[in-house]
């Protein structure tokens, strides 16, 4: 079995393999060279692994790029995978969230993207329906975009019901039980400290949304300040920020495997988005949040960049492995759970996603 | 009516290879000119306006040397024999 990583950057994506189950990584050469590679998804449940990789050309637009080869040819949908109907006059800005949905339901793929919307694909990602019941949501119209612009950035699909969970910058959580036909907000417990009123129903800038290995119902939230579990699929939230150094950040993954395992990397805050002292940790739970351990074997000390939202991700492995992309262009990867981390590649463009995939070898 | 479009390079491989291109729009303004061009290679078209129909923002479009966004935008009079211009603006880092 090879193990597969797509780090996708500000000026394109670059895929890592390993064939030594992830002791040693080996970079290949930038594919979409100069364009920015904001979201990537490495679809396993076809004959081969897909990569459909979110691009911004530039001058020249957003598209969705697929390679069925491993990026030795892509492949665009002509008239664009995700276009928006003319009835809404809107326009796609950005893909921001590239996610396949569960072995049961191939073809099936889902797409998070500004302005704020949510797609799906029956056909792999080749082309994409606009989710209708989220689009006419109406609190939408007062969705305001954060610093990068306001988008669906979270894509969770259930493999066990029709639940699908949504993450929003801002908007918040929002939840469908009915495949993705009618939406509510469930933010309750989650802060909002750039808005008068201090927990609103919505309007919070959830970063990053996971869903822990215990069931759908346990999710984990990092928020623009704060770390958050919910017990009951968003019907409330705690915090669980008791141990970090600090609440803000970006990404937070939970363990494939095991329940009550996740990681956050702490920045100091957002007039301050580097991490604490200098020096990139990730943090640790064993416990859903109950504590936390600073993890640093391997990261760099004198450290002033920081860690994107989806520039964090976990594999399928045993144990589970990590990988972390910086804004200063380096990949780090963990084979132990954090335990111990070392470099993938550096001096890449600011890293913006990164997704790790195991495939036949 | 013909109209030649010239593509900046980055552009050329969604044209068939060539920066130059002989279009017979449908009609004689610039939104018939990319409409048409639309038809016969949707992804260069695409990478020129968004569905919506707009001219991207680093996108500038010069109609016999005259900037369409400083002329009538897409409403813009494309007389036969007009040469079409599409260049990238200066952005990006």
């Amino acid at each position: 079995m090879t193990d597969l990583l797509a780090i996708g950057t500000r000026k394109g994506l670059w895929l890592a393999r390993s064939d030594d189950d992830r002791r040693t990584w080996t970079l290949g050469e930038p594919h979409l060279l100069a364009q920015e590679v904001a979201a990537v998804s490495i679809d396993t449940r076809g004959p081969g692994p897909r990569v459909l990789a979110g691009v911004q050309y530039g001058h020249w637009g957003p598209t969705v790029m697929r390679s069925d080869d491993l990026g030795a040819s892509w492949q665009e949908t002509e008239a664009g995978a995700i276009r928006f109907p003319e009835d809404t006059g809107a326009a796609l800005a950005r893909v921001w969230q590239l996610r396949p949905d569960s072995a049961d339901r191939p073809g099936v793929v889902w797409a998070g993207c500004e302005p704020h919307s949510l797609w799906r694909s029956t056909d792999g990602g080749c082309s994409f329906e606009l989710v209708r019941g989220l689009w006419d949501h109406p609190h939408r119209p007062t969705w305001e975009p954060g610093g990068g612009g306001g988008a669906v950035h979270t894509v969770l699909p259930d493999p066990a019901s029709d639940r699908v969970t949504v993450a929003m910058s801002t908007g918040g959580v929002y939840v469908s039980e009915d495949g993705a036909s009618t939406w509510e907000p469930r933010n309750a417990g989650i802060s909002a400290v750039f808005l008068p009123e201090p927990a609103p129903e919505y309007g919070q800038c959830v970063h990053k949304v996971a869903v822990d290995a215990a069931g759908p119902d346990r999710m984990y939230a990092q928020n623009h300040f704060g770390v958050f579990r919910t017990d009951d699929a968003g019907g409330s939230w705690t915090s669980i920020a008791e141990g970090l150094p600090a609440d803000f950040g970006f990404p937070v993954v939970a363990s494939p495997s095991a329940p009550g395992t996740a990681w956050v990397v702490p920045l100091v805050a957002d007039m301050q988005r580097v991490p604490p002292e200098g020096r990139l940790r990730v943090h640790r739970t064993r416990d859903a949040g109950g504590s936390w351990t600073g993890l640093g074997s391997g990261l760099p000390d004198r450290f002033w960049a920081a860690v994107m939202r989806d520039g964090f991700c976990a594999d399928e492995g045993d144990p589970t492995g990590l990988y972390v992309g910086t804004r200063d262009g380096c990949v780090y990867a963990s084979a132990d759970e954090g335990d111990t981390f070392s470099l993938v590649a550096d001096h890449l463009p600011d890293v913006l996603v990164v997704r790790a995939a195991r495939i036949p070898g | 009516m013909r109209v030649e479009v010239v593509l900046p390079g980055v552009l050329a491989d969604l044209a068939g290879g060539t920066r130059h291109l002989e279009v017979a729009p449908g009609g004689g303004a610039l939104a018939d000119l990319l409409d048409t061009l639309a038809v016969v290679h949707p992804r260069l078209a695409r990478r020129i306006r968004d569905e919506a129909g707009a001219v991207r923002r680093f996108v500038n479009v010069y109609v016999d040397g005259e900037d369409v966004r400083y002329a009538g935008g897409l409403g813009t009079p494309v007389p036969d024999g007009a040469v079409v211009q599409v260049l990238p603006s200066v952005a990006g880092g």
